[in-house]
């Protein structure tokens, strides 16, 4: 290992930054990402088409893209923080006036040769916005609730924005996650409670701006049975399929309650529920625990960061992929509402996998720099 | 640099809070993936499997039903239709258009088909046309690698190769309505067929069958991935007809001739129903098919009545086929035979008068005679010797004026009166001049014709209480020698005196040269047959018309010309057939009835030689006389 002296007196090369990504970390993902690819080859019956074989080409990319961005000097990621984040926003915007509407939601834009759902990118994007912006208070600063205006809003835009698409699910992953930066910057908890206060006074005025469908969602959810074939059909057969797994599972592509399509959306928000039933609690548990490192990693790299700002991102991707896992398998399990969020690395789906694997290529950065000080402005040192 | 560390402080505390919910979190989620994969195993793998296996019922055959000798006369064939199934067809209009120019005209019904292919799942199959003709069914063949997503599917329907000659003993099949619905789900199975008339009805369980099923895997859309588990089901049973279907076709013919008009032909001692002719008859094959509503308008619309069974459900007077119930009860009470009565044409009792056929009178007459020529001045007299009770009773004995509960289940019992009868029935006292009208089968008498063919054979066949049996029992293949057997009937309890004496004059009714059959007899000695005329007015004839002479009945409207009966048995010398033949409407006896009756019973006799050597039951040849087995 390279002494504490030395580490701040040497700039970093790119040879001595490749050397220094926690390839074990690497090597996790690509095992869960594997453990994906299996899910989605059974999905398919046995094929890799449609969705294996594409999920790896994307894959593949992801890689480099992680790679790429934890390459990035740290101190260009903060310079840009905001730019970026307003790129996203800019993105959502567009897919307010030239989204493409697809079941019954407004939430791509159209590339030509790819469809993109900028909602994903907000979720990093407002996270190194976060971190920049708390990155320059000191801890009295936080304590004056003026300064909270800011980042509020920071919040509230895209959360807005999303919901109105309507993206219920990935609206609260981005006040979730968000939330999560709040808390680690230290904001005061009893700020926190204000804000719970104040929206559970609004959840009944809310309430009248959701959908029908999201409202039937949510009443579904509290009473599944009351509707066995209609909405609440999806969560009962999730539960059918992953109860009937078992201990062990009926075996890889033996699944017959996801094989036989009675498992809704098999290959992205239901994928867990497929690998339950297959791989039964040894497997279910199995893929928890790695999900499990996954997260404890990323703390661990926040605890080592020097910089508030690498603290900052690298807990926020955490707990927004945190958040990503729990709701997904709390969903299939009947824990939560129905939201529709992929399991990451694992359902199929483009812009999530790549979201997920620049989350990562952010953390392993951080992880590279991590004795790297930067001044509140964001210039390093 | 305080204030950062007292940031990054703050920063680790809460990082470890956030990093103790996530696990706490997670923990919760394996928590709940033990409780639902471990705890409620076996309530979620129950769920699964119902949710994946759909039990099919399969409809099994039903049973042939066959003649005597095994020839059908139901069977199943296989009934061709058109498939279409949406998913398979890229363009559905272009589809349909050319599927309505290959198919025969008239069976191509476009609002409905579009109305199923909108209703139905995409892979389900929509039926375009049924009962394909084989030119359609070649049309389409060669067309096929036009008509992507369009098959031909083989079922089963109902075929009776008789056609009409039988329509009344088979009945038919037909959908089954909203009433037969027992809560058996193999009724509710699309283009299901069950029994609705004669034998089809009243066996209609036992030639149904046991559904099979079969479990299929299903997905959550109810398309089937694989079969599971069959059990193929019973098919319906077989079941054998005491009928012969020469015999049948032979009287079917004969009664053709007339309007309207009924026969039976039975094994005097088995009770065999051998032929029964109800004539018109139907298409049984029509209602299988499915009957279009104006067809079905024009059989409940004829006015000869198609639709019913007259040999079970025609209830006629019996006239003077009477005059056997009333000569066997006369004997039985002690009347001499040989005594005469004067027949001067009329009989008087108080200030009516009671003509005789003849009108100017028979002379003296015995029994032998007034049988033979039918005198109806001899049976008033006995009819006032013996009262109507008598009379009554005795009939009851022959098998007339009730059910025989006999396997055809519209079989009407006629009407034998009696003094209490009319007492029960019209709170009034009977008067002695009906009995008389009574004693020539007319009045209230109502007899049927398998009635008349059941007295004729209880006479003939020593006084056995022979039942009519649509059914060959036990069926030939799982029976031994001893059950060929003639059943064993119960006693009518009528001298032997009394039924040769009757049985001579019966003889003589045909045989003799005054009897009123004799043109109708059979020359061949060994096949010779006995019978009686009886000619039974619809209305009755006012004092006008006798005056002014009887209008013929070629004068009078159809309806209202008399009806035509004989009953008769073969051979004389040791009877093994009985037969009634009444013709509606049909003028006399001996003219419209005695002729065809005579035709049947030599062909009947001239079958029993085939019969003997045909693989059915071999037991025809005598009640006293064993079979032997094939």
């Amino acid at each position: 290992m390279i002494s504490g002296n030395d580490r701040h007196a040497t700039p970093l090369t790119l040879t001595r930054k490749l050397w220094q990504i926690n390839w074990s970390l690497v090597l996790l993902i690509v095992l869960v990402a594997g453990i994906g690819f299996a899910m989605l080859y059974s999905a398919a019956n046995g094929s890799f088409t449609p969705w294996a074989s594409m999920q790896m080409v994307r894959f593949g990319v992801g890689l480099i893209l992680m790679i790429g961005i934890a390459l990035i000097d740290i101190r260009i990621w903060m310079r840009y923080a905001y730019l970026i984040y307003g790129l996203t926003l800019i993105l959502l915007l567009g897919v307010e006036f030239a989204g493409v509407i697809k079941g019954g939601a407004k939430r791509w834009i159209d590339l030509g040769f790819f469809l993109i759902q900028p909602s994903e990118f907000v979720k990093i994007a407002l996270v190194l916005a976060l971190a920049r912006y708390f990155h320059r208070l000191n801890i009295e600063d936080i304590s004056n609730p003026l300064t909270l205006i800011t980042p509020l809003a920071l919040v509230g835009i895209p959360f807005a924005l999303v919901l109105r698409q309507p993206d219920l699910g990935t609206a609260l992953l981005i006040l979730m996650g968000g939330g999560a930066v709040f808390f680690a910057a230290g904001v005061r908890l009893w700020k926190f409670a204000l804000v719970v206060a104040v929206g559970a006074t609004a959840v009944p005025v809310g309430w009248t701006f959701l959908h029908s469908y999201q409202q039937e969602r949510i009443l579904t959810f509290l009473t599944p049975e009351r509707d066995p074939l209609g909405a609440g059909y999806h969560i009962l057969q999730s539960k059918i399929a992953l109860g009937s797994g078992g201990m062990f599972g009926r075996g890889f592509m033996e699944g017959t309650q996801s094989h036989l399509n009675f498992l809704p959306e098999k290959q992205t928000d239901f994928i867990f529920t497929m690998l339950a039933e297959e791989f039964g609690l040894v497997g279910g548990l199995g893929l928890l625990s790695l999900y499990t490192v996954l997260c404890l990693y990323g703390v661990a790299i926040a605890l080592r960061s020097s910089s508030h700002f690498g603290r900052l991102v690298a807990i926020g991707v955490t707990f927004t992929f945190f958040l990503f896992v729990f709701i997904n398998i709390a969903m299939v399990m009947g824990l939560v509402p129905v939201v529709g969020l992929p399991l990451p690395l694992i359902s199929y789906g483009g812009t999530a996998m790549l979201t997920v694997m620049a989350g990562f290529g952010l953390m392993i950065c951080v992880y590279i720099h991590r004795d790297v000080r930067m001044g509140r402005s964001g210039e390093g040192r | 640099m305080t204030l950062d560390k007292s940031r990054e402080k703050i920063f680790s505390r809460r990082a470890a809070l956030l990093t103790g919910g996530q696990l706490a979190l997670f923990a919760g989620l394996g928590a709940r993936m033990y409780y639902l994969q471990v705890l409620q195993s076996d309530r979620y793998r129950t769920l699964a499997e119902e949710n994946r296996i759909n039990l099919r019922l399969l409809a099994p055959p039903r049973g042939q039903i066959t003649d005597r000798f095994g020839a059908p006369m139901a069977i199943n064939v296989q009934n061709y239709r058109v498939v279409i199934i949406r998913e398979q067809v890229d363009d559905v209009a272009a589809t349909l258009v050319r599927l309505e120019n290959l198919l025969d005209p008239g069976s191509f019904d476009l609002d409905r088909i579009l109305r199923d292919i909108k209703r139905r799942r995409a892979f389900v199959p929509v039926t375009v046309s049924e009962n394909l003709s084989w030119h359609e069914v070649s049309r389409l063949e060669v067309n096929a690698p036009n008509l992507p997503g369009v098959s031909i599917d083989v079922g089963m329907s109902r075929y009776y190769p008789l056609g009409s000659v039988a329509s009344h003993v088979m009945g038919y099949v037909a959908a089954v309505s909203e009433k037969d619905l027992t809560g058996d789900p193999v009724l509710e199975l699309p283009g299901f067929r069950i029994g609705k008339h004669g034998v089809e009805r009243f066996f209609d369980t036992a030639l149904r069958g046991k559904a099979g099923n079969s479990q299929v895997e299903v997905n959550a859309v109810g398309r089937v991935i694989r079969e599971l588990e069959r059990d193929e089901g019973q098919p319906g049973s077989e079941i054998l007809l005491t009928l012969d279907s020469t015999l049948q076709t032979f009287a079917a013919d004969l009664l053709a001739r007339e309007r309207s008009a009924a026969a039976v032909v039975m094994d005097v001692h088995h009770g065999d129903i051998l032929a029964m002719v109800s004539s018109p008859g139907f298409n049984p094959n029509a209602f299988s098919e499915g009957m279009k509503g104006e067809e079905w308008r024009e059989l409940v619309q004829n006015p000869y009545a198609p639709l019913t069974n007259k040999a079970i459900a025609g209830q006629y007077p019996p006239g003077s086929t009477f005059k056997i119930v009333v000569a066997l009860a006369a004997l039985e009470a002690g009347i001499d035979p040989d005594s005469r009565v004067f027949c001067r044409g009329v009989t008087r009792l108080g200030n009516r008068q009671f003509h005789c056929w003849k009108r100017h009178g028979h002379g003296h007459m015995d029994i032998h005679g007034a049988i033979r020529e039918s005198c109806d001045v001899y049976f008033y007299d006995l009819a006032l010797k013996l009262g109507v009770d008598r009379i009554s009773e005795m009939a009851q004995r022959m098998g007339l004026g009730s059910r025989f509960n006999f396997e055809l289940s519209e079989e009407k019992a006629g009407l034998m009166p009696s003094r209490a009868w009319k007492q029960a029935t019209y709170g009034e006292p009977w008067h002695k001049g009906e009995t008389l009208i009574a004693a020539i089968g007319q009045g209230y008498v109502l007899a049927t014709p398998l009635q008349l063919a059941v007295m004729t054979a209880r006479l003939v066949n020593g006084g056995k209480a022979v039942t009519p049996q649509l059914i060959l029992q036990p069926a030939p293949h799982d029976a031994g020698e001893e059950s060929f057997a003639a059943p064993e009937f119960a006693d009518i309890g009528v001298s032997e005196i009394a039924r040769t004496t009757v049985m001579e004059a019966l003889d003589q009714v045909v045989n003799h040269p005054k009897g009123t059959a004799r043109k109708s007899r059979i020359t061949d000695p060994a096949m010779a047959m006995g019978g009686k005329t009886g000619t039974s007015q619809v209305r009755r004839i006012s004092m006008a018309e006798r005056d002014g002479g009887v209008r013929k009945n070629e004068e009078k409207p159809w309806k209202e010309r008399d009806h035509a009966l004989f009953v008769g048995y073969a051979p004389v010398s040791a009877p093994q057939y009985a037969v009634a033949v009444v013709v509606e409407h049909g003028g006399g006896g001996s003219t419209a009835a005695a002729p065809i009756a005579s035709a049947l019973l030599e062909e009947a006799q001239r079958r029993s030689s085939a019969r003997r050597n045909a693989p059915g039951r071999v037991a025809d040849s005598g009640g006293s006389e064993k079979a032997s087995p094939l």
